[in-house]
């Protein structure tokens, strides 16, 4: 019973959290909605007895994505009233297809009732006597070690693809280059000017830039 | 009334298409668009974990690990992708995005 309610409860507040992250006029708003669609969505895992997934989420989504999503949205000074121009045209195209969509979702075992034939062969039998974090620890790094490793070079990727696109080089700042200081030696700091006797203009130095 | 794999199921549909409908809504805003991406992936997040436990078959929740872990990565290229193109451009509109284009 209880475990009914709190189902309703996380299903409820997910989606109507999610609504609001596709109608918010803020942005922030969005994206603080999201966290708190993440929230409940963990809230299911758990009902469901995927605990570390749940943790995950958490963890990855609400901890980095969203706070990402949110750097993003307040770092960007954007105009996000033009942006909401068309709103009201395409919400009807959106809520035909989306109606549609979900009609056949649900009509898909509402109506016809969803019934899944049992596996007959499981890939991996859920085991009963150890808890959800390590059983699913040591299918990871025995079985799918590979993936596992897969989604490490994925997440690699994206990150060096990230500061690459981010990155820009500067024209016209000035820094200090240690190696250029240290290799300066008196053929390059020093000059010999012969001064003309009587004479007290000193010629100008060779310029810095000449030098190295 | 027990909770069973139906029940599951219509949250996911429903995200699903809270999702699709965002991308729709909001065609110009790319911020809200990715995050609808993410909500369409949630949804299919919560259809793998929920057959792997009425399925009592754990390797729905490993995958679900690495559609976390894709959708992760996806976030970070994408809003990199943003922020390079509002430097660019100083704004945020897909709409202009096929100035490319040959």
């Amino acid at each position: 019973m209880a475990t009914a309610a709190f189902f309703y409860l996380f299903a409820v507040l997910a989606v109507a959290s999610a609504a609001m992250v596709i109608l918010a006029k803020n942005p922030v708003h969005a994206v603080l909605f999201l966290i708190l669609t993440f929230f409940n969505a963990a809230g299911l895992f758990i009902l469901l007895g995927a605990e570390f997934l749940a943790m995950l989420l958490i963890v990855v989504y609400v901890g980095a994505v969203a706070v990402l999503f949110l750097f993003v949205v307040m770092m960007l000074d954007v105009d996000f009233a033009e942006l909401k121009a068309g709103f009201i045209k395409n919400a009807k195209v959106g809520a035909l297809v989306g109606g549609v969509v979900l009609a056949e979702l649900v009509a898909l075992f509402a109506f016809q009732g969803l019934q899944i034939a049992p596996a007959k062969v499981l890939a991996a039998a859920t085991p009963s006597d150890i808890s959800n974090t390590e059983a699913l620890g040591r299918l990871i790094y025995t079985k799918y070690v590979y993936f596992f490793q897969g989604s490490g070079m994925i997440l690699l990727v994206a990150m060096i693809g990230a500061i690459v696109l981010t990155l820009r080089h500067r024209e016209g700042v000035k820094r200090q280059s240690i190696a250029a200081q240290v290799a300066r030696g008196p053929a390059t700091a020093m000059s010999i000017v012969k001064v003309p006797s009587g004479s007290s203009v000193i010629p100008a130095a060779k310029s810095k830039e000449a030098a190295e | 009334m027990s909770i069973g794999l139906g029940h599951y199921l219509t949250v996911a549909a429903c995200l699903f298409t809270l999702g699709m409908f965002g991308i729709f809504l909001n065609r110009k805003n790319v911020i809200v668009i990715l995050m609808s991406v993410e909500l369409m992936l949630l949804a299919v997040n919560i259809n793998f974990v929920a057959f792997s436990k009425f399925n009592g078959d754990l390797v729905g929740q490993v995958f679900a690990l690495f559609i976390l872990t894709v959708a992760a990565a996806e976030a970070a290229i994408g809003l990199a992708i943003i922020v390079v193109y509002f430097r660019n451009r100083g704004s945020i509109a897909v709409e202009d995005v096929n100035m490319m284009r040959g």
